[in-house]
């Protein structure tokens, strides 16, 4: 079951100024998401993934090609691709509670039935104690538990997530890696994550897509043997790790060269 | 503790206190009988208060003048949902903005001789004053405010489902309203000081025709009373919404810092 096709999609962003030259910043790329699976995509920065990523969200149009969810043609935002966002993004004036109920809210849903779906998604991510806080009042972790509560709640096609650990310390990263493996356990859900971690792709993906640099290009794409299973450190996790770290390093002079 | 901070509160005014008994001193002892008369020592001014406030003649004035007020902050706070629209549509903000920097820097009181001619003297006039001061610093906050919300924010409310409408009332006018009350605030300032000018010549009554009837009996003590009301009346004011701002939006800091 296809959740997501990306199918030959291109994305040219116009000059800023009237000298410069028109920026491609994505070409010719294809990918196919599986239900129910995890895909990173890896890159550089500067790559075009966040590009990728703003494009399957509906923020942005691409130049040509096209990008269907669940064999709906994708032409803005919608709550069947909601997002976690890499600084958050939470809405400072609404509690915990609240933040995770906008998208339910937004759909019209009665109280009651809202109470009882963000009371289960707050359990699921650990914050059951702190539905009354405000943003300001939590910890960055603590902060995009909440992001990541507030886009599952909408029950969407296709989970984004750009960077969504970027911002953390290396202790709560390894935390919120874990915590997501878990959260998937008890939810299953078809991710699309962008990352610029080999270790974070390897750890939570099932496909991991490696992108070129400018224009960004998919270069190869890897399934990991034992998704959310790798142990550190054992011989098939550092093949892949290799693996990867060449297809990416790879990519060091293409550019300059260019 | 609490002491201590009481006592450092007091250290706060040992200045205000020695010039207000060198304004006494000078008052009574060293100015002659004309200049005493034009400038009063304090406790003159505080007899002239008592005997206002007992009249109740200040409070009819402080009332008039607060009434005007309210009812042009009421016709300018059309200037939120205009400031809204001007910063989510650019085709409005580019019909309207040429206006606006036009008018915005003629200064309010500049109105007070074609007000008087359109309105006569009275409420109308007054307030039509007030509002031009109270309208544009709503305006321009309001404008700006909505441009600098955050547009991740816009983002997350999207991808959630968010359509236009939502959008503005749900994201848009709640991230903009720290800056909008603090449009406000300035707002009703720079009101309150275009009320005062209005009342001066165009109104029978409130705080500014207050002085300048009491300049024409040569009452300085009320003249001065009234500038202390003036003063403290727009002190209140500010303070106000400082601080049911803090209390309404104590979100409001982390957004700002």
């Amino acid at each position: 079951m296809l959740a997501l096709k990306v199918e030959k999609v291109k994305k040219i962003f116009p000059s800023l100024n009237s000298k410069g030259q028109e920026v491609l910043a994505l070409d010719d790329v294809s990918l196919e998401v599986n239900k129910n699976e995890f895909y990173s995509i890896l890159g550089h920065s500067g790559c075009g993934k966040t590009t990728l990523l703003n494009l399957i969200a509906g923020f942005e149009v691409p130049t040509s090609g096209r990008i269907e969810c669940a064999g709906k043609l994708v032409n803005g935002p919608g709550a069947d691709r909601s997002m976690v966002f890499q600084d958050y993004a939470l809405f400072p004036w609404l509690t915990v509670y609240d933040n995770i109920a906008f998208g339910l809210k937004i759909k019209g849903m009665g109280s009651s039935q809202i109470e009882e779906i963000v009371t289960r998604f707050a359990a699921l991510v650990g914050l059951s104690q702190f539905t009354g806080h405000y943003p300001h009042q939590l910890s960055g972790g603590m902060r995009q538990r909440v992001s990541i509560a507030r886009a599952l709640v909408v029950d969407p096609t296709v989970l984004l997530m750009d960077e969504p650990f970027a911002a953390l310390d290396a202790q709560n990263r390894a935390m919120m890696q874990a915590e997501m493996i878990r959260i998937l356990n008890e939810e299953s859900k078809t991710v699309v994550l962008v990352t610029h971690s080999i270790e974070e792709a390897i750890n939570l993906s099932d496909v991991i897509v490696v992108m070129t640099r400018r224009p960004g290009k998919v270069k190869e794409i890897i399934r990991v043997p034992e998704p959310r299973r790798m142990v550190e450190d054992t011989p098939a996790y550092l093949e892949i790790r290799r693996q990867i770290r060449d297809l990416i390093s790879g990519e060091h002079d293409v550019s300059e060269a260019v | 503790m609490n002491y201590l901070r009481s006592m450092f509160q007091i250290r706060r005014l040992v200045l205000l206190a020695i010039l207000l008994a060198s304004w006494e001193l000078a008052s009574r002892y060293i100015l002659d009988k004309t200049q005493a008369t034009l400038l009063p020592p304090p406790t003159g001014v505080l007899s002239g208060a008592m005997e206002l406030s007992s009249s109740g003649e200040l409070w009819k004035h402080v009332l008039d003048s607060l009434r005007r007020e309210f009812i042009a902050f009421c016709y300018a706070s059309v200037a939120i949902p205009l400031g809204i629209m001007m910063g989510c549509f650019k085709w409005l903000n580019e019909q309207v903005d040429p206006i606006i920097e036009i008018l915005r820097p003629i200064p309010p009181i500049a109105w007070i001789p074609l007000s008087i001619l359109w309105f006569g003297v009275g409420n109308t006039q007054n307030q039509f004053i007030i509002f031009l001061g109270i309208f544009f610093p709503i305006l321009l906050n309001t404008i700006d405010a909505v441009k600098n919300v955050e547009p991740s924010l816009i983002r997350a409310a999207r991808c959630l489902g968010a359509g236009d409408w939502n959008v503005i009332t749900r994201v848009i006018l709640r991230a903009a309203l720290p800056q909008i009350t603090t449009g406000i605030r300035i707002g009703l300032g720079v009101g309150w000081m275009a009320l005062v000018a209005a009342e001066l010549v165009g109104a029978n009554s409130g705080l500014g025709f207050l002085i300048n009837d009491a300049r024409t009996v040569l009452r300085t003590d009320f003249i001065l009373t009234g500038m202390l009301a003036i003063g403290l009346i727009g002190l209140c004011i500010d303070r106000i919404i400082r601080y049911s701002a803090k209390t309404l939006m104590p979100w409001a800091r982390s957004l700002n810092s």
